[in-house]
């Protein structure tokens, strides 16, 4: 067994043995482990917010409230965002590390205009009223909610892009493509990750 | 391990997103009700949520064991909503803000 798992281990791996799951990295293992901690959070964070939707009389209609042509063109963004990591792996894989780069740094471009034209939704709802304890559309927990939902959605999207930078300027350093093809997998399951979150908060605190 | 299991193609899976994407936009604005517009933009999300999975984070290609560990947190939190649920249909009065919560405009 462990003979067979050094036999085609990476000259690079130091993985004493082979992850049972995942045969190319333990590393994909923890990943989607606290990707799946994470998605509880999430999932009760957004099962909250239906909660306290549910037993209010006057929640306000999110999308008359919010406007969702920008957060529409976000969602886009984050879905081309979601291709272009994609495409970083694929040229990763057939060992073009100049591409592979420039596809994660698109990527995380992607993510830093997300957030930025995030801050600038945020600021126009704060100045039209809405704000963490209160709104004058109705239920103070609109905005409470609100915030914190697209704030923690926020905050990962921030991590994702430093993350994706940390992982380019490895990509960089490594001559040999094959050593940092796990690195490169395991932060796109972290952006893919927060793609499919915004997908779900897009729908439950926008659209319905 | 690079190309081990062959690539989906990534361009149809974009489309797809962008398209379901225009068609929920779409949903918000069909005069069905609060019930069957919900239905579908659920449904739809759910499908987004499963195409990204799927093919961008090559679930479909893992053990079946990564993948009841990737369906896990969806497992729990429907369960929450049925543990919530409840509570919306025994309040006797919602809870309204009493209050008009900072109606004042607020301070510069």
């Amino acid at each position: 067994m462990s003979q067979a798992a050094a036999s085609h281990a990476a000259p690079h791996a130091v993985e004493p043995a082979e992850s049972p799951l995942t045969p190319e990295s333990w590393g994909k293992l923890g990943m989607w482990i606290f990707l799946a901690g994470d998605a509880v959070g999430f999932g009760v964070l957004l099962a909250a917010y239906g909660g306290m939707r549910a037993t209010s009389a006057d929640w306000p209609s999110p999308y008359e409230v919010l406007g969702i042509n920008l957060t529409a063109a976000m969602t886009f963004l984050l879905i081309c965002s979601s291709v272009t990591m994609v495409k970083a792996l694929e040229w990763l894989g057939k060992g073009d590390r100049a591409k592979c780069k420039a596809f994660l740094l698109l990527t995380a471009l992607g993510g830093a205009i997300f957030v930025g034209l995030q801050a600038y939704e945020w600021t126009h709802l704060i100045h039209a009223g809405l704000h963490i304890d209160g709104n004058p559309w109705g239920a103070a927990l609109f905005g409470t909610t609100f915030f914190i939902i697209t704030g923690f959605h926020g905050m990962h999207v921030t991590a994702g892009v430093i993350y994706l930078l940390a992982v380019t300027g490895a990509v960089a350093r490594r001559p040999d493509p094959a050593a940092s093809y796990n690195m490169v997998e395991i932060v796109g399951l972290y952006w893919h990750f927060v793609d499919l979150v915004w997908i779900m908060v897009f729908t439950f605190m926008y659209l319905l | 391990m690079a190309g081990e299991h062959k690539h989906p193609n990534y361009m149809a899976i974009f489309w797809w997103l962008a398209i379901l994407t225009a068609i929920e936009i779409g949903v918000v604005f069909l005069p069905f009700g609060k019930i069957i517009n919900g239905t579908l933009l659920c449904g739809l999300a759910v499908g987004k949520a499963a195409l990204v999975a799927m093919y961008f984070m090559h679930l479909k290609f893992e053990t079946r064991t990564l993948g009841l560990i990737a369906v896990t947190p969806l497992a729990i939190a429907t369960l929450l909503v049925f543990i919530i649920l409840p509570d919306s249909f025994y309040v006797d009065r919602k809870t309204v803000n009493l209050k008009p919560a900072v109606s004042a405009p607020a301070k510069p």
